[in-house]
């Protein structure tokens, strides 16, 4: 695959980004049309009746007498410059408030990929190398509970479990430097990471058992290489693909975790943002809010695309990821 | 050698091996789950009434669970939350069914361009954050139980389609496939009455796995409070509400989150089991 194909590719893939974007932000800013009751009513905060003075204001400060297209052309020029408004809870610009709760939210979220990449590799590499005794066993079982149990019930046995049965972490609270903050957010971190590391394990110990029957590694181990060298040089590739290829999924999972696990140990991170402004009717809010997320959330998918290409070859020559 | 010889014998001798017996409990779990969610209440309090002489407190000898804020019995609403637990999930499992299979089977079947519209539309709903989405998109319709079933429905249907459609794939190079359309067989004749009985063992293994993440994501939904209304019993508006309450009674919260766990887990083993044993079925046919 020559450079050029690579970045006709990239290109494709921005643009196809870009028209996703367009399409999410259009059906976000047609929230307030969806909603129940009006435009400026929601736009108020939906508190009962506004007065006259006030409701002309609200008209023309959001351009609700200019036809829909328009408005939304209005939105997008301002959402370009990161202008999203403002909050209707708090009136102060959204982009500050997403600004200020971004921080731990990526923390969260680096700690937990992290542990998940850590932990998940080396519980499905043990697995594999010991299989079918009681490690493996014990392993996969856990894989099972892991892999059904939702973030928040993780989030809160834990929080049972570490902070009050046996109180080494901290209940609440997000720290202030970074090793303040590494110890609040430990068990937040291992609520949101464990489905994707049981999710890793399974795809790791799969992906291991294939490679390790295979001759080219059973000729290396023949020929006298050391277990560790065979394992880094022969079969460490071979794990990289499972990571790369769900590592895309993986980031979902963290995305819609995050909300969970942020509301459930009451952190004040991007996602449990968004559940406060969708339940105070906070619609600029809502709309900075998911646009961040889309973001992210195309980003994170592009990479993840990238990445495999450059570690599977298999992927670059032809045809996807299996 | 010797290994694999033993593992062969004793796989043989014995009626059931390990999976069976994992399904079994798993099955007696569920079949527990479900008494309580259908039975006539066994519940020793009402799960709706409040008790604010009482208040919160841990467990004692006349509530097993202790209390709420409310003064309202755990053990009674983790009992009456079965059903909450179960009914929601199994019309989202219902719905997804429907439209996941027709559009998997349409895809599969057809091919062309309806293939690639159905598997592009696919590829986009599965890259979303689906929580995210129905929050987003209760918040907006106003929220309520149903509004998040029938979004948790619409949600799920990718998924289904997805995995459908794969099946449907696998069958169509086969020759009653081709001697089907020989005899001029209409396709959407061949579709339903050819193709999806074949792959049916998939269509029910995916219904538990189904069942389990609707089971889920409705619990998240309720937890972040955009699923059940508020006061009913429902195990993850209970961890929700519960969730300041952990140090006076921790078992209002262990209570319906190691269910939830437990019931998941259970549904999804089953999943995997009901598709093993028909695909053997379907292997030795």
């Amino acid at each position: 695959m020559s450079v050029r194909s690579t970045a006709f590719l990239l290109f494709k893939r921005l643009v196809a980004a870009c028209l996703l974007l367009a399409v999410i932000s259009l059906a976000v800013f047609s929230l307030v049309y969806l909603s129940p009751g009006s435009a400026e009513q929601i736009l108020a905060g939906g508190k009962g009746s506004i007065p006259p003075e006030q409701l002309q204001r609200l008209r023309a400060e959001h351009h609700l007498d200019e036809p829909l297209l328009t408005q939304y052309w209005i939105w997008v020029k301002d959402a370009v410059t990161l202008d999203f408004g403002q909050s209707i809870q708090t009136a102060l610009p959204v982009t500050d408030e997403l600004g200020a709760r971004l921080r731990v939210s990526l923390f969260l979220g680096g700690y937990a990929f992290v542990l998940t990449t850590v932990a998940g590799v080396l519980l499905g590499l043990f697995a594999a190398l010991r299989r079918n005794s009681i490690l493996d066993r014990a392993i996969v079982a856990s894989t099972l509970v892991g892999l059904s149990a939702p973030a928040f019930a993780t989030a809160l046995l834990l929080l049972y479990a570490f902070a009050i049965l046996v109180p080494v972490f901290p209940a609440f609270g997000q720290g202030t430097d970074f090793l303040d903050t590494l110890w609040h957010l430990t068990l937040p971190a291992l609520a949101l990471a464990t489905s994707s590391t049981a999710f890793l394990v399974k795809h790791t110990r799969t992906a291991m058992l294939g490679v390790l029957d295979q001759d080219h590694v059973v000729f290396a181990r023949a020929r006298g290489l050391s277990i560790t060298t065979v394992l880094f040089r022969y079969v460490g590739r071979n794990a990289l693909i499972p990571i790369t290829t769900i590592s895309a999924l993986t980031f979902i999972q963290f995305v819609v975790g995050a909300v969970l696990v942020e509301v459930a140990f009451s952190l004040q991170g991007i996602g449990s943002l968004l559940v406060q402004a969708v339940a105070a009717k906070d619609v600029p809010m809502v709309q900075g809010v998911v646009m961040l997320v889309a973001v992210i959330v195309i980003a994170a998918n592009l990479v993840a695309d990238l990445f495999s290409m450059a570690v599977d070859p298999r992927v670059r020559l032809g045809g996807r990821a299996a | 050698m010797n290994g694999v010889s033993e593992r062969t014998a004793s796989g043989r001798h014995g009626t059931a091996n390990r999976s069976d017996v994992t399904a079994g409990l798993c099955f007696a779990f569920l079949a527990v789950i479900c008494a309580l969610a259908l039975g006539p209440s066994m519940a020793p309090y009402d799960a709706m009434g409040a008790n604010l002489t009482i208040g919160l407190g841990p467990p004692t000898e006349s509530h097993w669970l202790g209390t709420d804020a409310l003064g309202r019995d755990i053990l009674s609403r983790v009992i009456v939350g079965a059903r909450a637990a179960l009914l929601g999930p199994l019309i989202v499992t219902l719905v997804s069914m429907v439209f996941g299979n027709a559009l998997g089977l349409i895809a599969g079947c057809r091919g062309g361009w309806v293939d690639s519209v159905v598997m592009r539309w696919v590829d986009l709903m599965l890259a979303l954050p689906g929580l995210l989405v129905a929050v987003v998109v209760i918040g907006a319709l106003g929220g309520g139980y149903w509004v998040a079933v029938a979004v948790l429905g619409v949600l799920l249907v990718p998924f289904d389609a997805r995995v459908i459609r794969g099946a449907a794939l696998e069958q169509i190079p086969r020759p009653y496939v081709e001697a089907a359309r020989t005899l001029g067989v209409p396709w959407w004749r061949l579709t339903l009455f050819h193709v999806w009985p074949n792959v049916s063992a998939v269509t029910v293994a995916n219904s538990f796995l189904a069942f389990a993440m609707a089971l889920v994501s409705l619990s998240g939904l309720s937890f972040l409070g955009f699923g059940a209304d508020a006061g009913q019993p429902d195990w993850g508006l209970m961890i929700a509400e519960n969730r300041t309450n952990l140090f006076e009674n921790p078992a209002s919260v262990v209570a319906p989150g190691c269910l939830l766990i437990l019931t998941a887990t259970c549904v999804n083993l089953l999943g995997d089991w009901v598709y093993q044993r028909l695909s053997e079925r379907g292997l030795s046919r």
